[in-house]
């Protein structure tokens, strides 16, 4: 440790006669400080999930991890800022309340219960194949009509573009007419 | 703005350093109010007679932008004979069944056009449908782009003289007595947005929810258009009407829509009653005029998208998959199909019906009478835990046990773990970067669709209903060991491209004959060439103010709609100040892509028999109308009115002064026992209420709730109210306070505040109080509180079908409200007592 | 030495949305400091301490509703860094006050003497916490995050010189549009705490912001206080030595 730790302990080196009011006092994890930005591996360039104003986002990673989301000042729009949601962007995506496994409650049920994902997959699909097939309606009032009422989908306004052109699609091919946004409200 | 878009509202900061005067008129006093020149205070529900007056004062003393609006509205064309205005009718236009509640707008056409034939659609008249498309602009097909007009604007059926007679009674007086707004407050506001428009000169409106929740929403934003296009601030620099929407991609929502009435790019779900095959529907839902003249290229071109090689000329382009509508199919009509239990299974999607939609307790009693629920969100909200914590399960409204509804949560994955793009309410498209795989089982909603589809396809047949979900394309290349489809897979997809592959630029390379697909035509070149111009990121320092290079606006990456208007007819700016897009001799130049055939000179007029965009005069701006211009009036397309007439909400505390109609004529109620309303005038409930967001939270808090660093700034459900009201309640700050509805009382601490003043009104004070809705039973549990949104009822807007919660009645008791079953007693006194 | 730098915070064009106080927190790992409903207007986190290290007041007044966000001014003449025995707060290259919260030992000395109540001891470790102007992001040439941040740029950051001149000529404005309250807080050099380092425009006067009107650094007799401080941090020294050593 070369002097040693103990001779660079601010406090001895304040009682040796250093200048306690400047560099003498740094310790060393004081000279090492840099901001942690720097150590991203990747720097994604994305856009606040929050309001529509659509404030850029740089999202900084480092082994596999968030460390930071802070505003893009290449964007025209936000010029770098962030309002309190928009600077919260690391605790949306890291906060342990976030839940990450797939559960399932039983009809009549009192408890979650956990549920592989692709068993979850396969028992929706059943269930919308199901319901769709009981529920179809050929005609209504003598009109051809050719779709369910029984499948309802109401999506929010955080959806991508290109998820809300796949739902629209495959629901429309379904026959699913019921289907519905965040926009309506 | 300053409250719920800060980031966008430094420009605002910034044009008011250099001079900009900001009026903020609101019923709450907010951040924004907080730092504008004069804030005025409104009675929710009211704003129709504020705009109405604003009109009013523009007529009245000449100060319309003449010449823009000559050439660029329709002030001058006249109305059908038939007409009847709300002064003749006492609040009514004419064509109003009274039996069904609906409008026969056959009488407010343009005189000349033709009405449509009698059609057996909802509710047996023949009006427009609700919640149709967005085609408004069309008029039916058929509609010349050059009805008869009066260019001396004297005749009294041409609009301009319909319009000054119907504002004439929405004067300043009328503006003190149902908006509470004192005559020098108006003044100053009428004054200033006169003298800032003209020329050399524009003024901007910004709006939120505070304008489109209401009953009578649609024609809040239509008074703001018809205010602008008289002071000619439509597709000009600093003008326009914004429309601040809330979340990340609720403007794409509606693009894209994932709304029941609408195919991508607002065309119209097909109707049962309505449309036959391909051609009767292209034959019906549009004029030949103007850019919706080209509807068979978009229709044509979003199907083969859908089905490829499958669709083809012999068989419509499998139109007939499409599924056909019968009339409301939107969410609260979903929520009623729940309860009566045709509704089965749902999806919900980053969404959060149980703490965000009104009147909570139904969308409850609706997710507890369903056979299967999917939730997909970050947090376990609301909507996916109701079945053991929703305020039914305290009441005895609901057991547990007793809920037979099956419940899918699916964690999703968050904004930096997929990409894809959002659409920003400036319609702009930016594309994010996926910075890292999402944990867990989270998966994108992208990613959840895709496999769910495969899955589909793999339990279905060869069964006739079954082939448009088999021939449907659905071959998106997957990455990665989670096997995410390629969200920019989708978004060519979106883009369109022609029969040999090859991506299109343009929508003009749009073709009705089915050589070309495209998933959103008015999204079609934004992957022009191969190149993702969603994702352009080229800094604002090294590119104009408009910033052409950053993202991809629609369409066709035009920054301001119609902007065409920012010239005068003759193509020359309208002043050197406001220069935009000008004609220079040989075609529309200027920082921004014209929103105009960019070779059609000032002086071109249509040859007889034109069609689309060919049938618009150069001197024609607004390209989407059938006839090019800004309509001050409205023809067709609208359930409740070719003009904006104040209604007073479904409930409220005082009369309409206006007219003897109350409340909107045409507004959809629900009347269900899950839904009941407060009787207008009611003294049982005096209060006003208006609900509200703040800066710190995000709409049902699922966003916000479980974060530390907000949830801590705003911790607690709370309402606002002015300290004369918390004076006669005997409320003190920090107290708390009862809210009572017909539909269910809850408990919010009090803010008393200075901020909120009582409204005087004709001699009578009517006090408001001020709801921030963002706290539920759980979305993460650090901070809980009780629901606002289970106050309002279920009344829609009849053009959009959007319900009323930013104006309602209520009382307000001191203290908690009762637990348990005595909370349901509480509410049944106020029912009937 | 680098070039002097702060904070200017222009309360007329904050808007109050509390950016900065979460901003400093994403980028600080400053924890969360409880969730209490305060009903003091949109305040919830009610004063600047160990865990808030950005605070917004809101202040309503007839008619008129200021906000302004308070941070750690920073001073010239900085007591806290003064009575510290330890070392912990130093003055940075940039003339800044930082607590090293690797050298604090939580003795709190700095706490009472810090004439505006900005450093505070976080109650689970003990230890003294405040705004470190973003230490470790100014050494790699970037601004502080609650400034970054600012939507409105009611928080600026820069050399303390060119702030000081733009907060003047801001004054002369706001005076000649008729705002004549406009006054700047903290600003001056000969000040009872010597100039800060973060200074404020205001409108009201500072006791309505919660803000002292006349703070006076409380270790005038710098030399004796050291010189009392220094024995104190030897006996120190000598105990946590040995508890390092254990560690070890």
């Amino acid at each position: 440790m070369g002097g040693g730790w103990l001779s660079r302990w601010p406090v001895i080196r304040q009682l040796r006669g250093e200048d306690g009011r400047g560099r003498a006092a740094r310790s060393a994890r004081t000279d090492a400080l840099r901001p942690r930005v720097e150590e991203a591996e990747t720097v994604a360039r994305s856009v606040c999930p929050y309001c529509a104003v659509g404030c850029g986002q740089l999202v900084y990673v480092k082994d596999g991890k968030v460390t930071q989301i802070e505003g893009d000042p290449a964007s025209p729009i936000s010029r770098g800022r962030l309002c309190p949601k928009g600077s919260a962007s690391k605790q949306l995506v890291t906060h342990p309340g976030r839940q990450t496994t797939v559960l399932y409650r039983r009809p009549y049920g009192t408890e979650w219960e956990p549920l592989d994902l692709e068993t979850a997959m396969d028992m929706i699909a059943d269930r919308v194949v199901r319901t769709r097939r009981e529920t179809w309606q050929q005609t209504h009032e003598g009109q051809e009509v050719r779709r369910t009422l029984g499948i309802a989908s109401l999506g929010g306004a955080t959806l991508d573009n290109e998820e809300n052109y796949l739902m629209k699609k495959l629901y429309t091919a379904l026959g699913a007419i019921q289907v519905e946004n965040q926009a309506r409200i | 703005m300053a409250e719920c878009h800060p980031v966008g509202y430094q420009w605002v900061m910034e044009a008011r350093e250099r001079g900009a005067k900001v009026f903020h008129v609101d019923p709450r006093f907010s951040r924004t109010s907080a730092t504008v020149d004069r804030y005025l205070p409104i009675r929710a529900g009211t704003d129709i007679v504020l705009l109405g007056a604003l009109i009013n004062y523009v007529l009245a003393n000449g100060l319309d932008f003449r010449e823009y609006v000559l050439a660029y509205t329709n002030a001058a064309t006249l109305v059908n004979r038939d007409f009847r205005d709300t002064e003749d009718l006492d609040g009514l236009f004419s064509g109003y069944d009274e039996e069904t509640g609906r409008y026969d707008p056959s009488s407010w056409a343009y005189e000349g056009d033709v009405p449509e034939e009698e059609e057996p659609v909802e509710g047996g008249a023949r009006h427009a449908e609700a919640a149709g498309s967005d085609s408004y602009g069309a008029r039916g097909a058929g509609a010349s782009a050059t009805p008869p007009q009066d260019p001396t604007l004297t005749d009294p059926r041409c609009v301009y003289q319909i319009v000054k007679r119907h504002y004439a009674r929405y004067t300043p007086e009328m503006v003190e007595e149902l908006c509470g707004i004192p005559p020098e407050g108006f003044h100053e506001l009428a004054e200033a947005i006169t003298a800032n428009s003209g020329r050399e000169r524009t003024t901007a409106w910004v709006y939120s929810v505070g304008w489109t929740q209401h009953s009578v929403g649609v024609q809040y934003i239509r008074a703001a258009a018809i205010l602008q296009l008289l002071l000619g601030n439509m597709g000009r620099p600093g003008g326009g009407i914004m429309a601040l929407r809330g979340h990340a991609s609720i403007q794409g929502s509606t693009d894209i829509p994932t709304l029941f009435n609408l195919l991508p790019g607002y065309i119209a779900m097909p109707h049962a009653h309505r449309h036959g095959g391909l051609d009767d529907y292209l034959e019906r839902e549009g004029a030949d005029t103007g850019w919706w003249g080209n509807r068979r290229a978009y229709v044509v071109s979003l199907l083969k998208a859908w089905w490829g090689d499958a669709a083809t000329e012999a068989n419509d382009y499998c139109f007939g998959y499409l599924p056909r509508l019968t009339g409301d199919h939107g969410h609260y009509a979903s929520v009623m199909g729940q309860i009566d239990g045709t509704v089965k299974g749902y999806f919900v999607v980053g969404e959060n019906p149980a703490v965000g939609s009104a009147n909570g307790k139904a969308q409850r009693l609706g997710l507890a009478n369903l056979d299967w629920l999917v939730v997909r969100d970050l947090v376990l909200v609301e909507t996916a835990t109701f079945w053991k914590d929703a305020p039914e399960i305290e009441t005895g409204e609901l057991q547990t046990e007793e809920i037979g509804t099956e419940v899918f949560f699916m964690p999703a994955a968050s904004h930096v773990e997929k990409e894809g793009t959002f659409t920003n309410t400036q319609r702009l498209l930016q594309w994010r970067e996926k910075a890292l795989d999402p944990p867990g089982d989270c998966r994108s909603d992208l990613w959840f669709y895709h496999h769910l589809g495969k899955r589909i396809r793999q339990r279905l047949g060869d069964d006739d209903i079954d082939r448009p979900v088999m021939e449907l394309t659905w071959d998106y290349p997957e990455i990665g060991a989670q096997r995410d489809p390629d969200a920019a897979a989708v978004l060519r997809e979106i883009n369109g491209s022609a029969a040999d592959g090859r991506l299109l630029a343009s929508l003009r390379e749009l073709k009705p004959d089915g050589s070309t697909s495209c998933g959103c035509w008015i999204y079609c070149g934004v992957y022009a060439d191969g190149v993702n111009m969603a994702a352009r990121r080229t800094p604002h320092t090294e590119q104009g103010p408009a910033a052409l290079e950053w993202g991809w606006a629609w369409p066709a990456n035009r920054r301001i709609l119609y902007n065409r208007a920012s010239a005068d007819p003759q193509g020359r700016p309208w002043s050197e100040r406001k220069k935009y897009v000008y004609w220079d001799g040989t075609k529309w130049t200027g920082p921004d892509v014209p929103d105009f055939e960019e070779d059609k000179a000032p002086d071109y007029v249509p040859p007889e028999g034109a069609k689309a965009e060919h049938a618009l005069a150069g001197t024609d701006p607004f390209i989407m109308q059938s006839d090019g211009r800004g309509w001050l009036y409205v023809p067709s397309g609208l359930s409740d009115g070719p003009l904006p007439t104040h209604y007073e909400p479904h409930e409220s505390p005082v009369r309409n002064a206006l007219y003897g109609q109350q409340a909107n004529p045409a507004r959809r109620t629900i009347d269900r026992p899950e839904n009941p309303y407060n009787p207008a005038l009611s003294p049982r409930f005096p209060y006003v209420y208006t609900t509200s967001r703040l800066t710190e939270h995000h709409t049902t808090g699922a966003m916000s709730r479980p974060l530390p660093y907000l949830a801590e700034l705003q911790p607690e459900a709370f309402c606002e109210m002015s300290r004369e009201m918390a004076g006669e309640l005997g409320l003190d700050n920090g107290d708390w306070a009862t809210i009572v509805t017909a539909r269910t009382a809850i408990e919010l601490r009090v803010l008393v505040t200075g901020r909120v003043r009582p409204l005087r009104l004709n001699g009578k004070v009517v006090h408001q109080i001020v709801m921030p809705y963002h706290w539920g039973y759980s979305s993460g549990g650090l901070i809980t509180g009780d629901i606002v949104n289970d106050l309002p009822s279920i009344v829609l807007d009849p053009n959009v079908y959007i319900q009323e919660s930013k104006a309602g009645t209520c009382d307000v008791l001191p203290g908690r409200r009762p637990r348990g079953p005595a909370l349901l007693d509480l509410t049944e006194r106020y029912r009937h007592g | 030495m680098a070039e002097r730098v702060g904070f200017f915070t222009d309360t007329t064009v904050c808007i109050g949305c509390k950016a900065c106080e979460v901003a400093c927190k994403e980028w600080n790992d400053v924890p969360d400091d409880g969730f209490v409903f305060r009903a003091t207007s949109y305040d919830n986190t009610g004063a600047l301490g160990a865990s808030t290290w950005r605070h917004v007041a809101f202040v309503e007044q007839d008619g008129r509703w200021l906000m302004s966000s308070d941070v750690c001014k920073h001073c010239t003449h900085a007591a806290c860094l003064d009575v510290c025995p330890t070392g912990a707060l130093f003055r940075t290259e940039f003339d800044t006050v930082v607590v090293q919260p690797d050298v604090c030992n939580g003795c709190g000395y700095c706490v009472p003497a810090c004439p505006y109540g900005v450093i505070d001891r976080r109650q689970d470790d003990g230890r003294a916490w405040k705004c470190t102007l973003c230490y470790d992001r100014l050494r790699g040439g970037m601004e502080p995050a609650c400034a970054k941040a600012c939507p409105t740029k009611s928080i600026q950051f820069g050399p303390l010189d060119e702030l000081r001149q733009r907060a003047e000529e801001r004054v002369e404005r706001l005076h000649a549009e008729g705002t004549t309250e406009a006054r700047l807080y903290g600003a001056d050099p000969d000040n009872g705490v010597g100039g800060t380092g973060a200074f404020f425009l205001l409108l009201d006067e500072p006791e309505t912001y919660g803000l002292p009107p006349d703070p006076v650094v409380t270790t005038r007799d710098l030399p004796a206080m050291w010189r009392w401080a220094g024995g104190a941090a030897l006996a120190l020294a000598a105990g946590v030595a040995v508890s390092f050593l254990r560690r070890a």
